[in-house]
């Protein structure tokens, strides 16, 4: 999350007060990041060396000092709206890391590993939905936030339902028995790259 | 708070001899009034049996079903297709809403079969179409109706009149997230007011609107999540909501 182009945003509705401008940014992300007032201030000290923001008393501090954006501040504020995020996932993703490794923990019950898991992840589906749910309509940014969550765990889930149907539909043969060789380790080395 | 549903060691079986499948294997579930609950599992696991035995609409090998403390077992044929139409709402993915019929008349129909007067029905039917927001659309044909909009009358015919079991197979299959939401808060709210309401899904985010979500797997119940936070709330308004 980028709280220097989420102030840019902020910003470029019109000159705003650093204490005004946490204030939006938490009512806008549905208060699901909370924000301390030194990373507002340092933020806008970065922006402001940078030429992105300008403010009203460069010499001045508090939370009533004002600021507002440069047209240098607006490009960039272009360009990173437009800029794919990092969509490649982490190298390490620690819930697929366990499910392979329980598949070679004799006396562990994949299925019921998976499970575990799934119950967890649904048992949190609830707790956003039940947000959604009592949040008045009004509450754009709020629904936008959870559904993300949800979309996010919805995926995580249907992997799990893919997997205990994959390792269900499986020869008796274990994966992890399965002999590993040069051409396994190099794609192995591209996908965790 | 009495259970609405319940199912007490519930199997079925179809089929004999090598062609067997044993669909439900000793299912025991049990439905409040005013709680919703999401029965989930992949496909083959026996949710739409289970939903169809809670319903009456098949028998189970062996085991009691009780809806609102009655076992169907100990019911005539009559008396269970009464129960149906009188206590029992469904919900199907297709809707199953009668091409004939507009949008208020397919509402009112449970209640005509039950030997109320059309005139009688009418006014019923309207007010539970305007209810889940539909009044503007209670003389159109089905056809001429979204698909959101269909869902949201086989709802309507759902809960009109005195309902208190609602039974819904993934009642949202065939629309875009934005409509099944607005699905899904309909039957949360109508088990708000009191009804007991089962969802068969293998959705998870469908499924995370219920108060409790049943795993099930090969026939049996395998795991259910905790009551979430705030939940109990929901079925017990009080001065602060």
């Amino acid at each position: 999350m980028s709280v220097r182009h989420a102030l840019l945003a902020l910003l470029s509705e019109g000159p705003k007060y650093g204490l005004r401008l946490r204030q939006e940014f938490e009512a806008r992300t549905g208060e699901v990041w909370p924000l301390n007032v030194g990373q507002v201030y340092t933020t806008l000290q970065r922006l402001e060396r940078d030429g992105l923001v300008e403010s009203d008393d460069p010499e001045g501090e508090g939370p009533h000092k004002g600021f507002r954006i440069t047209p240098a501040g607006g490009r960039e504020l272009a360009q990173w709206l437009r800029t794919p995020p990092e969509t490649v996932p982490p190298p390490r993703d620690e819930l697929v890391i366990k499910v392979l490794v329980a598949l070679s923990v004799p006396g562990v019950d994949v299925h019921e590993l998976i499970q575990v898991h799934r119950r967890h992840l649904v048992e949190l589906m609830q707790h956003y939905t039940y947000l959604k749910a009592e949040a008045s309509e009004h509450e754009v940014g709020l629904a936008l936030v959870v559904d993300a969550e949800l979309f996010r765990l919805e995926a995580v889930v249907r992997w799990l339902d893919a997997t205990d149907v994959r390792l269900t539909s499986l020869p008796t043969a274990s994966p992890s028995a399965a002999p590993v060789g040069p051409l396994r380790r190099r794609r192995r080395l591209e996908v965790g790259r | 708070m009495t259970a609405m549903l319940e199912l007490r060691q519930v199997s079925k079986v179809y089929g004999s001899g090598p062609a067997e499948v044993q669909a439900l294997r000793k299912v025991d579930l049990s439905v409040d009034g005013g709680e919703l609950v999401a029965v989930m599992g992949p496909s083959g696991s026996g949710k739409s049996t289970l939903l169809t035995i809670a319903g009456s609409l098949e028998e189970p090998t062996s085991g009691e079903v009780l809806v609102g403390g009655s076992a169907l077992s100990g019911m005539a044929r009559n008396q269970q297709a009464r129960l149906r139409r009188r206590a029992i709402g469904y919900v199907f993915q297709d809707f199953n809403l009668l091409a004939g019929l507009t949008a208020a008349e397919n509402v009112a129909l449970p209640l005509e079969l039950d030997g109320v007067s059309a005139k009688a029905a009418r006014p019923v039917g309207l007010a539970a179409l305007e209810e889940l927001g539909l009044a503007d659309r209670a003389a159109r044909y089905p056809d001429e109706l979204s698909g959101g909009e269909r869902q949201r009358v086989a709802i309507a015919r759902a809960v009109v009149g005195d309902r208190h079991l609602l039974l819904a197979d993934e009642p949202t299959g065939a629309l875009d997230s934005v409509n099944g939401e607005a699905v899904m808060r309909l039957l949360r709210a109508a088990c708000k007011r009191g009804v007991a309401g089962v969802v068969v899904t293998h959705d998870a985010q469908l499924a995370s609107w219920a108060d409790r979500v049943v795993f099930l797997r090969d026939g049996r119940v395998v795991d259910q999540t905790a009551r979430p936070p705030g939940a109990e709330s929901l079925l017990t308004p009080g001065p602060s909501r």
